[in-house]
């Protein structure tokens, strides 16, 4: 589990996250949601120790992010599974080799066994051809997968991903979003994912919080959010024609 | 102000290369791929230079003595010195902050800006030991750049002295070997390793910490060779007074 705590982040005089606290539960798939511009990212970055905060406390299974030296930071940080927003591969390496950096760096594995799980990670994420490819050469939701296996060969504890499926088709992000949830209640792993999408709120939205203005404004999950009280929230809905369709023809009957 | 927070972000960034090291074997790897780029592919540019400015420079001697009072071994004499004090050392690294530098700059500028390098961080790497120690332990070959920059550029002041007729083989041989004080040598070397260390870390220091896009990278590769050659020169001027003063 990951608790946070009146967690602010600022750059320069602009204040991004004013007051977040809430809690993501393990063997779940938490969502952050919210339009663009409003934190995401910077708060999965806070999360992750990569932006440090200035203000409020983060807590990783009742330990203070700020309160551990380097050494547990190494220690934690081997744990997670990161997919970023632009995929973030090595550029020097294939796909292949990306994906068994982490198995490379902290496993004691022989070059088979390295080679057998990344060849069933990356079959999990529907990418079987590409790998003696390198990034430049494969297209973009294909460096999402890759970005995807990367993050869960080692069976991190805590996954963390920023917009994992934005790029790819409606079936492929289908594929992605059971993926990402299987392997969550699979492994009870912590799950924190940004995203927009309200094909992955309703595919996997189990703990949801609507990040608007630097604060929490509204937190459920892909039930409730359809009845949310906040305006807020039901405008980001049904900003999708499709959601607003169905919901007329709903009234309708 | 804003240069001495720089020098001060430096020597930190120095103290986080050499902690927490990557693992031996992923290291080993890393080290023979910088060998590769940053000597090896440097050798060809590093070959021709020398080769003709080494005529050149014995050229030029020639050609301003030809008073009948100095004699023919002059030529050669000339061209081991300038040669071995400068221009191997200083002249060939201020070519290479150019193209190692700015390599440099621009491949850990573009891993910045496209948060490869969060990527090792968040997987508990140190990505300053991850990219920046191989790069330095890579061009503890520089030397051997040097030396061959040293060699070439007087085996090429004796073809352009011998063959455009200057002076004989035998007279140019004999002024190579006249007066040779070997600490010109070590001074040499010394040098080489000091350009080294700063040919692989202030690059890297500039692609690491730099902001923005791609256009930044551009801009950052840029800044780097100027910084680069800027401390190669200042660090020239105090090993000399150091050393041979
Ligand atoms: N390093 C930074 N320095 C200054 N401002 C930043 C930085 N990173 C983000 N911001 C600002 O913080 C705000 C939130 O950015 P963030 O990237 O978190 O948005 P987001 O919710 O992830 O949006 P999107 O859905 O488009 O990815 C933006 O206004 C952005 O300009
Ligand atoms: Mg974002």
């Amino acid at each position: 589990m990951i608790r946070v705590k009146h967690l602010h982040k600022q750059f320069g005089e602009t204040s991004i996250l004013k007051d977040i606290s809430t809690d993501f539960q393990q063997g779940k798939t938490n969502l952050i949601i919210g339009g663009s511009g409003s934190g995401k990212t910077v708060f999965l970055k806070c999360l992750l120790g990569l932006y440090s905060p200035d203000g409020g406390q983060i807590y990783y299974a009742d330990r203070l992010l700020s309160d551990m030296d380097n050494n547990a930071r190494k220690q934690l940080r081997q744990k997670i599974g990161m997919v970023f927003q632009g995929g973030a591969l090595f550029d020097s390496m294939t796909v292949e080799e990306n994906v068994m950096f982490p198995l490379r760096m902290f496993t004691d594995m022989s070059h088979q066994e390295m080679l057998h799980q990344v060849n069933e990670v990356l079959s999990r994420v529907n990418l079987n051809e590409a790998n003696k490819k390198f990034p430049s050469e494969i297209s973009g939701g294909m460096q999402k997968r890759v970005a995807i296996a990367r993050a869960i060969v080692n069976n991190p504890r805590y996954l963390f991903c920023d917009e994992p499926n934005s790029g790819l088709d409606p079936k492929t992000a289908m594929v992605i979003d059971n993926l990402i949830m299987e392997i969550t209640q699979e492994y009870n792993m912590t799950t924190i994912i940004n995203t927009h999408d309200m094909n992955s709120v309703m595919e996997i939205g189990q703990n949801i919080v609507f990040l608007e203005h630097g604060c929490v404004a509204w937190e459920g999950d892909s039930t409730t959010i359809f009845n949310a009280e906040k305006q807020e929230v039901l405008d980001f809905v049904y900003s999708s024609n499709l959601f607003k369709k169905i919901r007329d023809i709903q009234r309708q009957k | 102000m804003k240069h001495f927070r720089e020098i001060g972000a430096y020597f930190l960034m120095l103290g986080q290369v050499f902690r927490r090291p990557t693992k031996g074997s992923v290291l080993r790897e890393l080290i023979f791929k910088e060998v590769e780029e940053l000597i090896l592919n440097s050798l060809g540019i590093v070959v021709f230079i020398s080769f003709f400015v080494g005529g050149v420079v014995s050229i030029q001697t020639a050609l301003n003595i030809d008073s009948p009072l100095i004699p023919d071994l002059l030529v050669g004499f000339a061209t081991r010195q300038s040669v071995i004090l400068e221009f191997a050392p200083t002249f060939i690294s201020i070519v290479m902050a150019g193209k190692i530098g700015s390599f440099i700059t621009s491949s850990i500028g573009s891993m910045r800006v496209t948060e490869q390098i969060d990527a090792l961080e968040v997987m508990g790497i140190n990505s300053l030991n991850y990219l920046v120690f191989p790069k330095i332990i890579a061009l503890l070959f520089y030397p051997f750049v040097i030396g061959i920059a040293m060699f070439l550029g007087i085996f090429g002041g004796w073809v352009a002295t011998v063959y455009g007729g200057f002076s004989s083989s035998a007279a140019f041989i004999e002024g190579i070997q006249s007066k040779f004080i070997p600490f010109h040598l070590v001074y040499a070397f010394i040098k080489s390793f000091v350009f080294a260390f700063i040919l692989a870390t202030v690059p890297s220091f500039k692609g690491y910490y730099m902001t923005g896009g791609a256009l930044e990278v551009g801009k950052a590769s840029t800044t780097a060779f100027v910084w680069t050659s800027v401390i190669i020169i200042l660090a020239n001027y105090v090993i000399t007074i150091l050393l041979l003063s």
